[in-house]
């Protein structure tokens, strides 16, 4: 009964979607805990991605609910979805690319520094202390992943690893409840994989985050999650703390190989 | 050197050429050292620069393909020379023209507001296509509306002045294909340049501001902007309506400046939409300073041309396609960067070099992450 009373920062309940014939996700379930680091892995093509489609709205679920820190957030569009506190990078990087390092951070602080559009046409008023309070809170974040001294730099100049720090801090801008990480270590070495857990780990403590993240490598999951569901073909196969998940005989067929 | 200061001193130059231009050609004027073809090419290079930086707000920096903006121009065109030719009779230039500039500005901002709603919904050449159409859809019913006033107040037609039934005494103002005669022609180049300085203003102050930031996301990478919660449409409506509002004022100058306006295809047509295109392309997208220096030099290359006769359109399109190589061919640009270093860096090479250097890194690696990136898409697809 006590684990019935807990509340979860994340509460998906039986969430489906088809499309045409194909059921990509077929009555998905997690509950994610605040402040914890919770990964999604399967096999290519099992739906992980389709997962983070439907929490943030890109897609709209045929069944089901999706319940974010006590709010029912089903059916919202993704710049809502956002507003309500879920923020996502992308397992293809898609960062703002001709826009300089710090701008796209500071696309990512939008909604939480305002003024009108009068102030930004007439750089009066507000205008100044609220980009500069901009500037400041901006090179706050591009220093936790050390970016700071590329803040004058085109987004696209960045090196592949740099670019993907720089999506995640853009996200972390936008000062979600949950952060979405769609293979973070796609396409990095080992080496900086082994930086990128830190980096995942302290993002949790130092923002007191709660993080969803999509993984193929099996270090990273091992490495940092405290609890995993394995996907496979659309359905969960398994879910629960990452040791037991890892050890289950039916996940290491279905992904790691017989 | 930081960025914001970076483009600081870039907006200065740019507004420092402007006002350049304006000091060498008053004096010119003053001295009587002007021709009175350049006399009269000075207006229309005023209202040139201020479309064609306006159309670089929607084309460049929020990165839709827009084929209409003369219509905009229309508008702002004839609702100021009704203005002028009715209320604003009588009246100073001074407040008649700041009056038929905010009525312009006005009318231009609505109809881009209304043809923003359903064009704003698509996408690339779909977009192109349908502003392209909005263009010629206002410019011919311009060219079919009759309007009058008398004592009983506005008439209206589409057919002829004959059905406005008017009462005796009563005054036309736009006869259809006629249009409008009798303007005041009070714009002057001061006048056109202020203009040109408040639309480098507005388009410079909104790229530098939160706005602006979102209107440049949302043209980067539309799915990322709206992931961070970036209200899309939103954005590129407000770029839509502030462009269209400053071709509504460039109209205002267009309108002023004849003594008879009248919405043919040569003014307000496509080939005038096509024009300023040109000028926001061949002066580099996104980029300001160029579009100007592009909408200065192709207003006057055919004036000055016109000794050659028919050969004069010959050397303009041999013009336009030497400019496309030298601002977009990779290995000209590069040459450009190299003469650049060679002639400008060398006296400050020292405080320069391990910048420069590091970008140069940067940019290899870039170039890098976007094969690799492209490689992915294709492996994705």
């Amino acid at each position: 009964m006590a684990e019935m009373n807990e509340r979860y920062l994340l509460d998906v309940d039986n969430i489906s979607i088809a499309f045409g014939g194909l059921k990509a996700v077929d009555h998905f379930s997690v509950k994610i805990r605040k402040n914890e680091l919770y990964g999604l892995i399967g096999p290519n093509g099992a739906g992980k991605t389709t997962v983070f489609n439907l929490l943030t709205g890109v897609y709209q679920p045929d069944a089901g609910s999706i319940i974010l820190d006590g709010e029912n957030i089903t059916g919202r569009k993704t710049v809502e979805i956002n507003h309500a506190g879920i923020a996502r990078t992308f397992q293809n990087i898609r960062l703002f690319s001709n826009l300089s390092v710090l701008d796209n951070v500071k696309v990512g602080l939008h909604e939480h520094y305002k003024y009108s559009l009068a102030e930004g046409i007439l750089h009066l008023f507000k205008y100044r202390p609220t980009e500069n309070a901009m500037d400041e809170r901006a090179m706050e974040i591009l220093k936790v992943f050390e970016l700071d001294g590329y803040a004058d730099f085109r987004a696209s100049q960045l090196p592949y690893g740099k670019q993907r720090k720089l999506e995640i801090a853009r996200a972390l801008a936008t000062d979600p409840k949950l952060l979405l990480l769609d293979e973070p270590a796609a396409g990095m070495n080992p080496q900086e994989t082994v930086e990128l857990m830190d980096t995942i780990r302290f993002v949790r403590d130092r923002f007191d985050m709660t993080i969803l993240l999509i993984e193929h490598d099996m270090r990273l999951v091992s490495g940092i999650c405290d609890e995993l569901t394995v996907l496979n073909f659309g359905q969960i196969l398994c879910q629960g703390e990452t040791k037991e998940v890892l050890n289950n005989p039916e996940v290491i067929k279905a992904y790691l190989g017989d | 050197m930081s960025y914001r200061s970076k483009t600081f001193k870039s907006n200065m130059i740019t507004y420092g050429l402007v006002a350049v231009f304006y000091i060498i050609c008053e004096a010119m004027l003053k001295s009587g050292h002007m021709s009175s073809l350049m006399q009269g090419l000075l207006v229309p290079l005023c209202y040139y620069m201020v479309l064609a930086v306006s159309l670089n707000l929607v084309v460049g920096i929020s990165g839709e393909l827009s084929l209409g903006h003369a219509g905009f121009m229309c508008i702002g065109a004839f609702t100021s020379a009704v203005f002028a030719s009715t209320a604003g009779k009588g009246m100073g230039d001074v407040p008649e023209l700041i009056i038929a500039l905010i009525i312009g500005a006005a009318f231009a901002a609505v109809f881009g507001f209304l043809i923003g709603i359903p064009v704003l919904r698509l996408r690339g050449d779909y977009l192109a296509i349908v502003t392209l159409a909005f263009g010629e859809i206002i410019k011919n019913v311009i060219n079919a509306i009759y309007l009058g006033v008398d004592s009983k107040g506005m008439h209206f037609s589409l057919k002829d002045v004959k059905s406005l039934k008017m009462e005796d005494g009563g005054q036309v103002i736009i006869k259809g294909a006629q249009g409008i005669g009798k303007l005041p022609r009070n714009a002057t180049f001061t006048l056109g340049i202020i203009l040109v300085f408040l639309t480098l203003f507005i388009v410079l102050n909104l790229v530098n501001s939160r706005q602006g930031r979102a209107i440049m996301a949302a043209r980067d990478n539309r799915i990322a902007a709206e992931s961070v919660g970036l209200s899309i449409s939103r954005y590129k409506m407000t770029a839509f309506v502030i462009s269209a509002a400053l071709a509504g004022m460039a109209g205002v100058l267009y309108s002023h400046n004849l003594a008879n306006l009248q919405a043919t295809s040569k003014n307000f047509g496509y080939n005038q939409s096509i024009l300023i295109l040109v000028f926001v392309v061949l002066g580099g997208i996104g980029n300001m300073r160029g579009s100007l220096i592009a909408a200065f030099l192709l207003t006057l290359l055919p004036e000055k041309l016109r000794f050659l006769s028919n050969y004069r359109m010959l050397i303009y399109a041999v013009v336009l396609i030497a400019m496309m190589i030298v601002n977009s061919s990779p290995r000209i640009v590069a040459w450009r960067k190299v003469m650049a270093e060679k002639y400008f860096k060398r006296g400050r090479a020292g405080i320069d070099e391990p910048e420069a250097a590091a970008a140069a890194a940067a940019e290899s690696a870039a170039a890098q992450t976007v094969e690799e990136a492209a490689e992915e898409e294709r492996k994705e697809d």
